[in-house]
């Protein structure tokens, strides 16, 4: 077990199984099918992704660098938490990037029922520890627990 | 942060609960960025990278008609992203009935929301905005609210402006509150660059490859690249605007870069030289082998990996005049050359609506007819994004479209080749 602490971007606590990106995450090229056509799973469609394509996103602890790509990123991200096929929470290990930040700011302020605790600059040594299906508990005041 | 007494009284609700959301999204947006203030947005015209009616983004259109019916509408016109839609596309039956009925069936609905909220006029679609002939060029330093990845990048590269790369929904709030914070590429410091490129190829490097690598490697960063100058002619005229283009769309879409300076060329650039470098900017060389293994990673992701290709896309982003008219007399001296008059694979090439109309006025366009290919102001992404049309083994010089969907990149070279002598295999 292991603890790490970053930044709050969006507050919350939750607990979920961890699913990691080494990669930037592409935020439209990841969601887009999921959005488009009804996969409550949210499974990754961004073929340059290796370690997420094919995979469920939603409900899991993401755990990624960053998001890269396109300017759709954010409003992608706040329709996918307004669908509820969000992941369960965001955890950066660099600082958020602004798209990622949009999306988090946005359901955040905008939607109601649809939290997504988001923390960013969890620090380099966070990816290097988290592991695909690690139990991931998010505290208050950016306190992430990873345990096998 | 710092806010004047009218953006705190904005916050506080003074003009309503609608407006003060606005606000208090833009704030934290830039308190997370560690903005010291929110700066008026100095453009003339805005740009929104939301285009399309996609019936899955129905959140979006419900935030545009709170946004509408409290009459928070953008302070500035904008254009916006391509139409995902043109009948003069190729598509099937099946494929014509999903875009309009399932996909895209938001969309006449959304055009309405974008004429009340400030849309410039009905041909302001499209992702190269900053042509001269759609006329929304911001100039060198004025402030700006846009998204679109690709005009982000162009518009703080190539123009000098400056703008952060904004999300679709943020870009609109900056033009309904009128202003957005300062952080980042607003600022002197956010715009050093923190990698050097070194170009140390043998011939000029194919736009979109380049791109791809140094967005790959720098990410988010910014880079100051050298020795691409000689490759551009030494200024910044048509040819080179151009190629910055379809580089900078790449940077953007492969990784993601808001800015890069290009030595001698670029605005920034030429003025302040090498004291755009920060220190302990890190070093990126970039070779004929390096473009050829960033060429060779890319996954072939169609299901028969030697499928004759049906479609090929050229304009993503939009193709400009001139190299609207250079594809011409290339496709026309390729078929003669290989003994024919028609292309051998439906060609689509996309430009703003603007720029259609100009290059019509051209000799060039009957000749572009002639030889089969078919123009159009759609956004090829948009018309790829459904499992349709993704089956199909389609053929691009697009990186951006190659990253986004299951279109399948060449270099212009190799697509020429395609188009024409239905060739060029890898």
């Amino acid at each position: 077990m292991k603890e790490f602490k970053g930044r709050v971007i969006a507050e919350g606590t939750v607990e979920a199984k961890a699913l990691v990106s080494h990669g930037g995450l592409n935020t439209l090229a990841s969601f887009q099918k999921a959005l488009q056509f009804g996969d409550k799973k949210a499974t990754c469609g961004d073929q340059n992704n290796p370690d997420l394509y094919g995979k469920q996103m939603a409900g899991k602890a993401l755990c990624l660098p960053a998001t890269i790509g396109s300017t759709t990123g954010g409003l992608v991200l706040y329709c996918a938490c307004s669908m509820g096929r969000q992941p369960a929470c965001m955890l950066f290990s660099e600082p958020i990037d602004s798209l990622a930040a949009a999306g988090a700011i946005l359901a955040d302020v905008w939607l109601e029922n649809s939290k997504m605790p988001v923390i960013d600059s969890l620090g380099e040594e966070f990816l290097a520890y988290v592991k695909d299906d690690m139990n991931i508990t998010v505290k208050e005041g950016g306190v992430v627990v990873c345990q096998s | 942060m710092n806010l004047s007494k009218e953006q705190q009284d904005i916050l506080d609700g003074k003009q309503g609960d609608v407006l003060a959301k606005v606000m208090q999204t833009l704030v934290r947006y830039g308190e997370v960025f560690g903005a010291d203030a929110m700066v008026p947005v100095t453009s003339k015209y805005n740009h929104l990278v939301t285009s399309f009616g996609l019936k899955a983004l129905a959140p979006v259109y419900e935030l545009m008609d709170k946004l509408i019916e409290s009459g928070n509408v953008s302070k500035q016109k904008f254009s916006a992203d391509p139409r995902p839609l043109d009948p003069n596309v190729p598509s099937s039956f099946l494929q014509n009935f999903v875009f309009k009925n399932f996909m895209y069936s938001k969309q006449e609905d959304y055009e309405k929301q974008l004429e009340q909220i400030g849309i410039m006029d009905k041909d302001a679609y499209t992702c190269t905005c900053y042509m001269d002939e759609v006329g929304n060029t911001p100039a060198m330093g004025e402030v700006l609210s846009w998204s679109e990845s690709s005009a982000v990048v162009y518009a703080n590269s190539v123009l000098g402006a400056r703008c952060n790369r904004n999300s679709g929904i943020i870009d609109l709030m900056g033009s309904v509150a009128g202003y957005v914070p300062r952080f980042g590429l607003l600022t002197d410091e956010g715009r050093k660059a923190t990698w050097v490129v070194k170009i140390e190829t043998t011939k000029k490097p194919e736009a979109q490859l380049l791109g791809s690598a140094i967005g790959m490697k720098v990410m988010a960063d910014v880079p100051y690249i050298e020795g691409l100058d000689k490759w551009l002619g030494g200024e910044l005229d048509e040819a080179a605007k151009t190629y910055l283009k379809d580089f900078g769309a790449a940077t953007a879409s492969n990784g993601a870069v808001g800015l890069y300076h290009v030595e001698n060329i670029t605005p920034e650039a030429v003025k302040y030289g090498k004291d755009l470098v920060a220190e302990g900017a890190k070093v990126y060389v970039v070779d004929d082998a390096e473009l050829q293994r960033v060429y060779d990673s890319y996954p072939v992701i169609w299901k028969k990996k030697d499928a004759t290709p049906k479609l090929c896309f050229m304009g993503c982003p939009h193709m400009s005049l001139n190299q609207l008219i250079d594809w011409t007399k290339k496709v026309e001296q390729g078929l003669k050359e290989a003994g024919k008059t028609k292309v051998c694979i439906p060609t689509v090439f996309t430009a703003a609506p603007a720029v259609l109309k100009k290059f019509e006025e051209t000799p060039y366009a009957a000749v572009l007819k002639k030889t089969g290919v078919i123009t159009s102001y759609i956004c090829p992404l948009m018309y790829m994004n459904n499992p349709l049309s993704g089956k199909m083994p389609v053929i691009t010089s697009s990186n951006k479209l190659r990253t986004y969907t299951s279109a399948r990149y060449y270099t212009d070279e190799e697509i020429l080749e395609q188009i024409t002598k239905g060739g060029a295999e890898r």
